[in-house]
């Protein structure tokens, strides 16, 4: 019998956005995004945590390899969001405001996605992403395996503007 | 249910390495971790206990025995220490954050003056913590 353990990792990225929708007027838009709908956008140091469960390895004594887990989230989520403007990521942002509960969304489906592509992940499951916006804002989304996969999401934030 | 958490820290050296694995293995699985020589962190534990409200004196336990049976047991055996050769439980384990974790759960349960052991918190750097609940799979 396995322990099971929960690694979690933090990773930093800065990039930066505007919340704006194009369906909304001018006023609208303002009051519901107040200053984030300035039109020159704003930047953000964001902080992510990602969450691997999963038996701890007797071999490796990890429940995934670091360097494995690092190297995918580099791939896909540091190259495509470091120093980048969230608005101009087309392939995630198109359709969606990039607000930090559409892009704790994204990431969680990019890396969703991944994880049933890389073996190097082995039987480690993914459990949790935490994007913090910044220090007072946190964003989770948390997979639960019951039956098939049910996925929820909580967001909890503290805006102190 | 109340959940009280008590931290503390220690500061130990340690590397990674399977003596099973080849020298290729090893260094692919674990990186800069696996220089022979060690290197150092300043680990901070947390110890989350589990229990009632004591209606007499208000607490799930007294946090002072606590803070004893932490330094007894994990802190006086893991602080300033190279895990890999100075500590039994890593002579045939890898001190990995998960092993640690799961060894610090062995190391209190059982001795604690009240409540139950929840959960053990391990972070390693501020980067980087391990979650044991003690679920065996």
């Amino acid at each position: 019998m396995s322990s099971i353990a929960h690694l979690t990792r933090r990773y930093y990225f800065s990039a930066s956005h505007r919340l704006h929708n194009e369906a909304l007027g001018e006023e609208e838009n303002r009051r519901v995004y107040g200053k984030c709908n300035n039109p020159y956008g704003h930047g953000h140091n964001y902080a992510l945590e990602v969450t691997v469960g999963g038996a701890v390895e007797l071999a490796t004594g990890m429940v995934v390899s670091l360097v494995d887990l690092d190297r995918v989230l580099g791939e896909e989520i540091l190259e495509r969001f470091d120093h980048a403007n969230l608005n101009a990521c087309r392939e995630s942002f198109a359709a969606r405001v990039p607000t930090s509960e559409n892009l704790c969304q994204e990431i969680f489906r990019l890396l969703g996605d991944r994880w049933g592509r890389e073996p190097a992940l082995g039987n480690a499951r993914l459990e949790r992403v935490r994007l913090e916006e910044t220090s007072a804002n946190a964003f989770e989304i948390h997979h639960r395996d019951a039956e098939g996969t049910e996925r929820s999401f909580s967001a909890f934030s503290v805006a102190l503007w | 249910m109340i959940y009280l958490t008590r931290k503390a820290e220690f500061s130990a050296s340690h590397y990674y390495h399977n003596p099973a694995l080849s020298a290729q293995e090893n260094a692919r699985l674990f990186g800069k971790c696996n220089n022979p020589n060690g290197h150092g962190h300043n680990y901070l534990l947390e110890v989350t206990v589990k229990g009632e409200v004591d209606p007499g004196t208000g607490m799930v336990l007294d946090l002072k025995q606590l803070k004893e049976v932490l330094n007894r047991e994990v802190i006086e055996v893991l602080d300033h220490r190279f895990l890999n050769h100075e500590v039994a439980a890593f002579a045939s384990r890898i001190p990995t954050t998960e092993n640690i974790a799961v060894e610090i759960w062995r190391m209190l349960e059982g001795k604690l003056p009240a409540g139950r052991l929840h959960r053990i918190r391990l972070y390693e750097t501020h980067d980087l913590f391990v979650d044991y609940y003690g679920e065996q799979g």
